[in-house]
């Protein structure tokens, strides 16, 4: 036997195996950063389990810090990938606007605003004509998919909604839609506004069935 | 071009429109009392009032404010102004002073908004106004006795 290239082999096998290893994590973070399209889903037959499905595909948008940001589970909004408490210390105030003296607008424009001559771990100020928080009986933060799945359907929780009116919320709201162009600096949610939709609509007519857990 | 009120006189400014407002009021219009402090309004130091409202002049950029009035600290004034100053003065609120005029902005527009503001009520509006002096109970107390000097 050729040694040589016998160890060749070896090394090559390694290199494929290392590159297989490579992928994984390349197509999971892939995976996340888009969302698959809601007929990708018409391959489940059972109808209550599409309809999870299809709401699972469509929390990866929910559960992004941006739209968990702004729906807090206290009167403080949250900032940033890693969700830390707002800075400066804003609060909720009337309508979700701020306090008196301190409103969202003190500091938020109606477009997202590029800052001069800052470090690069500030590139924007976000802004949107509709910013505010979400109202407090909206809260998704520190909630499961499960959870805020039950939320969305409960009209005492979701501001006296239809499923027809949620559909519509989260396929054009201007301020959701927010959450594909956050500005510079910024992650923007999976997939576009118009996917997203689709999902929900789709989860909707399947009957809206929620994660178990 | 943009075109706006300045503390009460009509400005133009034709440079490039995403110019910070605070770039324009302290390069431009020389008004140096507003100051630049962080540029990612995180400190309040920059604050104008903006068409009546507290606004961060360092993300504001110059495009935005087209036809809008805008007052600086050099130009504040009426009855809560009056006030505040003769409250800071008697206090002696300032220590090096830098952030001062953004304190004072958003502690008028306040009592604008809020005329007897309690302490929450100060604490909420205030809060985006850094002090590294720490002068904090100095300007509370000052709102104070600002919103009582208003009174009657």
């Amino acid at each position: 036997m050729n040694w040589k290239l016998a160890l060749t082999g070896v090394a090559a096998l390694c290199l494929f195996v290392g590159a297989g290893t490579l992928l994984s994590p390349a197509s999971v973070a892939q995976d996340a950063k888009t969302l698959k399209p809601a007929a990708s889903f018409q391959s489940i037959a059972n109808e209550r389990e599409r309809s999870v499905a299809l709401f699972q595909e469509a929390g990866k948008v929910i559960q992004h810090p941006r739209c968990v940001n702004c729906h807090p589970a206290t009167d403080r909004p949250l900032q940033g990938a890693s969700m830390h408490p707002h800075q400066p210390p804003v609060f909720r105030g009337d309508g979700g606007m701020g306090l008196p003296g301190m409103q969202c607008t003190t500091c938020h424009s109606a477009e997202n605003t590029p800052v001069v001559g800052q470090a690069d771990t500030i590139k924007s100020i976000p802004g949107n004509p509709a910013w505010h928080l979400a109202p407090i009986e909206m809260a998704w933060a520190g909630k499961s998919l499960a959870q805020i799945c039950q939320q969305i359907k409960d009209p005492a929780r979701n501001g006296g909604k239809t499923m027809d009116q949620i559909v519509e919320h989260m396929a054009h709201d201007e301020l959701v839609g927010w959450g594909w162009k956050p500005g510079a600096g910024r992650e923007p949610v999976p997939g576009t506004q118009a996917e997203f939709g689709e999902l929900i609509t789709a989860w909707v007519k399947s009957g809206a069935a929620c994660p178990a857990s | 071009m943009v075109t706006f009120t300045l503390n009460g006189q009509e400005r133009t400014f034709d440079g490039d429109p995403d110019t910070p407002l605070l770039w324009v009021i302290r390069d431009f219009e020389k008004l140096t009392g507003t100051k630049y402090g962080c540029g990612v309004a995180q400190c309040g130091a920059c604050t104008v009032h903006l068409d009546g409202m507290p606004r961060r002049s360092c993300v504001t950029p110059v495009a935005m404010i087209e036809g809008s009035e805008v007052v600086t600290i050099e130009g504040i004034s009426g009855t809560e102004a009056d006030a505040v100053k003769t409250a800071w003065t008697g206090l002696d609120v300032p220590q090096c002073g830098y952030c001062q005029s953004g304190q004072i902005m958003s502690a008028v527009a306040l009592l604008q908004m809020v005329p007897k503001p309690t302490d929450a009520d100060i604490d909420g509006a205030m809060a985006g106004n850094i002090c590294r002096c720490a002068t904090y109970h100095r300007i509370r107390a000052a709102i104070h006795n600002a919103a009582s000097s208003m009174e009657g």
